[in-house]
């Protein structure tokens, strides 16, 4: 069972007053907080201060591992597993197996983008304390919010509320697990 | 150069148009020599040269009608360039005379006798090939291919130049209804024309991949030389707010992709031919794997495909200046192997013949295409100002 989160959330008019909300979070110093929107907004994750994802660090190793393990399992099942002459060619024909090698390489960075994000995302994750408020219904088609999660280090919740409030955030709202 | 930022117009378009035609007059003169040593020798180079420069043409002209028809945005900044860089092709047709008096020095197929039964010289297998490799339908031929590219590169600097002093939004679709046939002739005709001037160097031997192989250099060749380009302007403070590293990084991610399209395409064709492994395909790649030539077929597979692979999959190196002028002139020589192995080892089966006077025509053809370029370039405005999308291609940004 995950811990106990209690999850506060304050709604903001429009996707340009969110980006703002987002800049002041990140410069106050808030770490575990997001922004939720019905639409992706630009510049976003500069607002939030968001590093760049490894994503791409785990996709090319995973195409590295794919690429080295076919290459490997080739050369073994043709030099020493089934020593086989095909067509009177040499008995390790790379060329014959390039287009496996490849494919694996491809399947392996699939595998790496596809598991990759969802760990990234910490998902899948079925439940989530936001979905016991009401109003946050709203983000899906034309609400603005910003949550702060319980397990931030700055998190106190009288202080984030005030702070949510001072930066332009209506019906804050919290939300206990 | 003084260039007027205002309204993007060269005011006094420098000495670089001037320097290049000299360059490009003194060593095609300089190339004449090479003529008198050796005319089946030179005309090779020649060609070499001439598809080298003309794939960049080439390539930019497919890129131009690629952006209408998917109407893009981010790649209105590059608009301009690309065009003036795509309106080149009446030189290449004056500079493709001199390929028609080496018919006989280049192409075996157009050898007398060569389709006569009676003679010594008959080859049964060319001679059914008559049909199509003849002298008179490959002139015409040649002609077709020249026409479709001026025209169309015509038209599309023509409505530019109308759009630069009012757009209206039929303009708009006019680029589009040129473009959408534009691309299919284009496909065909830069199809056809490698079978020709390059396919045909060797009339024994087909590969029906063999255009979209060499489409896929083209578009590189295209790219590379766009990107030096404007990185020459970036270093004159010309479109230097609006070409940002965001677009250098677009196109630095299109020939990422388009060496890897390269690489498919060379394997594809590679692949076939060496698993059925038949006497009357295989002995194409087999003089290219003989003697001196298996060193540039190497240097093929690795300075064409793992070197810029390796080196373009970095986020960083495709948004570092100094990387991309060095990865984009890299490639460009690159291309240069690629067409030189296409070519010479036909008529050198031995090993690679090379002498420092077979680069006269490479650097001859390019100054006269630089001064050709340049003028086109320095005569309007730089950037496509009165574009309805020109302001979203100035923000553009990869996210």
């Amino acid at each position: 069972m995950a811990k106990k989160m209690n999850v506060i959330i304050a709604e903001f008019e429009s996707s340009g007053s969110l980006l703002h909300a987002a800049e002041k979070m990140n410069a106050e110093g808030y770490k575990n907080y997001d922004c939720h929107s019905p639409f992706p907004i630009h510049g976003m994750d500069q607002a939030m201060g968001l590093k760049r994802s490894p994503l791409g660090y785990i996709i090319g190793f995973m195409g590295a591992s794919g690429m080295l393990g076919m290459i490997a399992l080739t050369y073994y099942t043709n030099i020493y597993g089934y020593p086989m002459v095909v067509s009177g060619k040499p008995l390790f024909s790379w060329q014959a197996f390039v287009p496996v090698i490849f494919a694996i390489t491809i399947l392996m960075s699939a595998f790496g983008a596809f598991f990759g994000m969802l760990a990234l995302n910490k998902l899948p994750r079925l439940f989530h304390p936001l979905f016991f408020s009401q109003n946050f219904g709203k983000f899906s088609d034309g609400g603005f919010f910003v949550s702060v999660e319980s397990d931030d280090p700055k998190y106190d919740e009288e202080k984030v509320k005030s702070f949510l409030s001072s930066i332009g955030g209506k019906n804050v709202e919290v939300v206990k697990d | 150069m003084n260039f007027d930022s205002t309204t993007y117009t060269f005011k006094d378009p420098g000495k670089i148009g001037i320097i290049s035609l000299v360059v490009g007059v003194v060593f095609l003169g300089i190339s004449v020599i090479g003529y008198m040593n050796d005319s089946a020798h030179f005309y090779l180079n020649y060609l070499t040269a001439l598809i080298f420069w003309l794939s960049v043409s080439l390539g930019c002209l497919f890129f131009t009608m690629l952006h209408h028809i998917t109407q893009a945005n981010w790649s209105t900044v590059l608009r301009k360039v690309s065009e003036a860089l795509a309106s080149a092709f009446p030189l290449f047709l004056i500079l493709f005379i001199p390929i028609i008096f080496g018919l006989h020095d280049l192409f075996h197929w157009s050898h007398e006798g060569i389709m006569d039964p009676a003679s010594e010289n008959f080859d049964a297998l060319l001679a059914k090939k008559e049909g199509f490799l003849n002298p008179v339908f490959f002139y015409i031929r040649s002609a077709g291919y020249f026409a479709i590219w001026i025209i169309f590169s015509f038209l599309l600097n023509k409505s530019s130049a109308e759009q630069d002093k009012a757009h209206t939004p039929a303009l708009s679709r006019r680029f589009r209804k040129i473009s959408a046939p534009g691309i299919i002739l284009f496909a065909l005709s830069s199809t056809f024309a490698s079978f020709d001037w390059l396919m045909a160097l060797d009339a024994h031997w087909f590969s029906t991949i063999f255009g979209v192989y060499y489409f896929s250099g083209a578009f590189l060749s295209g790219l590379t030389f766009l990107v030096i380009v404007l990185l020459y302007l970036r270093k004159n403070g010309i479109l230097k707010n609006e070409v940002t590293i965001e677009h250098y990084h677009d196109l630095m991610k299109l020939i990422f992709g388009f060496i890897i399209f390269w690489s498919y395409m060379a394997f594809s064709q590679y692949f076939l031919i060496w698993y059925a492994n038949l006497p009357e395909e295989n002995f194409w790649f087999l003089y290219r794997w003989d003697n001196s030539w298996e060193p540039i077929s190497l240097l093929l597979i690795f300075g064409h495909f793992v070197f810029p692979f390796i080196a373009l999959i970095f986020r960083a190196s495709k948004r570092f200046t100094p990387v991309i002028f060095f990865m984009c002139s890299w490639i460009l020589i690159m291309r240069y192997v690629d067409l030189y192995w296409l070519v010479l080892p036909t008529h050198y089966k031995d090993g690679v013949h090379f002498s420092i006077l077979d680069l006269a025509p490479l650097i001859g053809i390019g100054g006269l295409f630089f001064f050709y370029f340049w003028r086109q370039l320095t005569s309007k405005p730089v950037l496509a100002l009165k574009d309805p999308t020109l302001e979203k291609s100035m923000k553009f940004l990869n996210s």
